[in-house]
């Protein structure tokens, strides 16, 4: 009887153990768990962060239900259905560190995807690769990420943010300064925010003009506000002071926004030509208030830049999106759905490769230097040893389109990634000043 | 001669909207003796409330009247429910606590302000334009004003003659002023110190609130975007005189036009020059250039 019933227990905690193991083996082949981070609450959550998790969602959603268009018209990742745990980035780097330990180390998360901030890319990057986690970064835009160090474990789909100030500065060169024969009419200036974002993007859009149009002058007293500070009427009498007739900002979401109201009333766009780097979301929020004439880029061909572009991958995210969400996808909306379109081919390649469910590292081995097809354009993985992307960026002049009744875009110039970005293995500010061995402009 | 003209505007738009953002703050403080943190949450839902309310009233083409008094509505409003509320049932079971305890309560109150308008009205920003957009522009000095943004120095001018008025010529404002005073004083001569500090309170939060109501359409509200405010306030507050409504006249005044001049001439000291004029009067006069007397107790 005794022996009858310790049999019967060990068949029983045979079968438990193996009922236990069971769903974690099927689990780690049926599902893969990442997290997405992006703004959720604070001043970037409306035109970032939002938008962000959204484009995020919708591919996800369509990939896992294998409804996607070509070449991401495969189910799941690797054949297994994404399971997001998306994760507010607000709080700083210190905070975002610990959730990110949180994520790898409590949740035990297949990939991270996301980040916008620079500075919290710059936090996570060496934690990644302490931790050996597969992380894409989807937005964030400082040069220093890499140039620094390379990073074994981190990966990034976004140019950075040195092409958007180079191609800027040779759209006006271009377009704008060409014969151009006064002193008045060659001089520029700026309204950037107080912070390393705006610092850095003024100082490569005025190291670009030092390039392309040598004659052109910068002004003595660009605008460096405080971030967030939301009244600029003494910075807009500045600037309309100012004998510069162009003036770059690389303003972002509500500063952004606020700048255009009161520069609007104060008649600034009739003497002065904008040239914004990043306020693709302004439009759509002041719709027809918002003024012809700016020039617009949109950090890649992407948002704005690319709404009436009929690329079969960028149609369907327009129509799903409006359909889903009741608005145009902006720039942070294809930057994370292209974040989640490299996972999905890196993971369908090492499989492929692989002959069964791969490993992290032979994910990170297929990604290494892919080069792969976003919504209207190609997306290289040609720096930073094969893990940073470089790709073209569009830069045109908003014109409201009457007969759709919503916001414009023309006189669309896209620079090639070999016009904008430095060879591989090259400091940025240094290729810049050097005078741009190599560079290949379309 | 067009630099000065434009320099003295831009610093005395700057200044109007810092003074009735800091009024309320100087007027709890110098009443309560409390440094109400979470008059930033005042500020922010003055604007939320105009914004949503001038949005509706635009798109429903209404008259450019109501716009404004969408925007006072908002102000009392804000100022009544959420006044009432936190000095009723919060700070004044605090009284009796260490001051710092009452300043962390308020500034636990700030968040739970801000929080609060992000379930209510979501994170996409507002962006109700169009009392500003309707008036336009107007060349002043050779160069175009904001119409609606100089209205603000009109509304500078009435609210500091009211809150003048009040206090001189009326005799709630004589009480007001004897709280201000001491507080004990005033209890053993009769006066309803508890009502006082409510009905305070309660104005603090309405002006406030009328600052992010009145300034909202020319900018764009989203969450988040009062606590810099609530810092230049203080800033404001401690130049003029902690409690000082002529303070905050002074020291929105300082703080406006040497910033204005400030962007015009050395744009990157903008923001340093300000907290350098704080530092300075700290170490000169650290109560701050206007302070209220003090009452020798023996």
């Amino acid at each position: 009887m005794k022996l009858t019933n310790l049999k019967t227990l060990g068949k029983i905690a045979i079968t438990g153990l193996i009922a236990s193991i069971l769903p974690m083996s099927v689990n780690a082949k049926d599902t893969v768990k990442v997290g997405v981070v992006s703004f959720l609450t604070g001043p970037a959550a409306g035109p970032f962060g939002t938008p962000a998790k959204q484009g995020a969602e919708l591919v996800i959603d369509a990939i896992n239900s294998g409804t996607m268009p070509a070449p991401y018209n495969i189910k799941g990742f690797a054949g297994a259905t994404m399971n997001p745990i998306f994760s507010d980035e607000s709080g700083g780097g210190t905070k975002q560190v610990g959730l990110f330990r949180d994520f790898v180390q409590k949740q035990n998360v297949d990939a991270m995807i996301g980040y916008i901030s620079s500075g919290n890319c710059m936090a996570i990057g060496p934690v990644a690769d302490e931790v050996k986690m597969l992380t894409i970064f989807s937005t964030c835009g400082t040069e220093r990420l890499y140039e620094e160090k390379l990073r074994s474990h981190v990966f990034r789909t976004q140019g950075n943010a040195v092409g958007d100030s180079l191609a800027a500065a040779k759209y006006i060169a271009d377009e704008y300064f060409k014969g151009k024969v006064s002193t008045a009419d060659k001089m520029y200036t700026g309204i950037n925010q107080n912070y390393a974002w705006g610092q850095d993007s003024y100082k490569f859009f005025k190291l670009g003009m030092a390039q392309y149009m040598p004659s052109a002058v910068g002004s003595s007293k660009p605008q460096f506000p405080k971030l967030f500070s939301g009244q600029y009427g003494s910075e807009i009498s500045a600037l309309s002071l100012d004998k510069a007739k162009i003036v770059h900002t690389s303003f972002w979401n509500g500063d952004f926004e606020a700048f255009m109201l009161q520069a609007l009333v104060r008649g600034f766009f009739q003497k002065k030509i904008l040239v914004s780097s990043v306020g693709g979301s302004g439009v759509d929020s002041l719709d027809k208030k918002f003024p012809d004439g700016v020039i617009m880029g949109t950090r890649g061909n992407v948002g704005l830049i690319v709404r009436n572009d009929t690329t079969p991958l960028n149609k369907w995210f327009i129509d799903s999106y409006k359909k889903r969400y009741g608005a145009y996808p902006l720039g942070p909306s294809y930057q994370y759905a292209r974040a989640v379109m490299l996972y999905k081919i890196g993971m369908d390649k090492a499989a492929k490769a692989a002959g069964k469910f791969p490993t992290q590292d032979q994910v990170i081995a297929a990604m290494k230097g892919i080069t792969f097809e976003s919504f209207a354009d190609t997306i290289e993985m040609k720096r930073g040893n094969g893990h940073q992307a470089v790709h073209s960026i569009a830069y045109g002049v908003t014109k409201y389109n009457k007969a759709k009744g919503e916001p414009g875009i023309e006189k669309v110039i896209k620079y090639s990634a070999s016009c904008i970005y430095p060879p591989a293995g090259a400091i940025s500010q240094k290729w810049v000043e050097s005078g741009m061995p190599g560079r290949k402009c379309n | 001669m067009q630099f000065l003209i434009t320099v003295l505007l831009d610093g005395l738009i700057y200044a109007s909207y810092l003074f009735i953002v800091s009024l309320g703050l100087t007027i709890t403080f110098g009443v309560m003796k409390i440094l109400n943190v979470a008059h930033g949450g005042f500020f922010a839902w003055g604007a939320y409330l105009a914004s949503i309310s001038i949005i509706y009233l635009g798109n429903n083409e209404y008259n450019s009247f109501l716009y404004y008094f969408a925007i006072f509505l908002s102000a009392i409003i804000v100022g009544l429910f959420f006044g009432y509320i936190i000095e009723r049932f919060i700070l004044r079971k605090m009284y009796n606590e260490d001051i710092h305890l009452i300043v962390l309560a308020t500034f636990g109150l700030f968040w739970i302000l801000e929080d609060l308008i992000l379930h209510v009205f979501g994170v996409d920003p507002l962006m109700p334009y169009y009392p500003a957009m309707e008036l336009g522009g107007i060349e002043l000095g050779g160069i175009f004003q904001g119409v609606y943004s100089l209205t603000l120095a009109g509304l500078a001018i009435i609210v500091a003659f009211i809150c003048w008025y009040f206090l001189k010529k009326t005799k709630y404002g004589k009480v007001l002023q004897s709280v201000i005073f001491d507080r004990e004083v005033s209890v053993s001569m009769g006066i309803n110190v508890t009502k006082v500090y409510l009905i305070t309170f309660i104005i603090g939060g309405m002006l406030g609130a009328l600052g992010g109501a009145y300034i909202a359409p020319t900018i764009s509200v989203s969450p988040g975007f009062a606590i810099d405010v609530v810092v230049m306030s203080f800033a404001v507050v401690v130049i003029g005189g902690m409690g000082s409504v002529p303070g905050a006249l002074i020291g929105s005044l300082i703080v406006g036009l040497v910033r204005a001049f400030a962007v015009h001439q050395a744009p990157i000291l903008e923001l340093f020059i300000i907290y350098a004029i704080m530092a300075i009067v700290l170490i000169i006069k650290p109560e701050g250039l206007f302070a209220p007397p003090k009452p020798r107790k023996i």
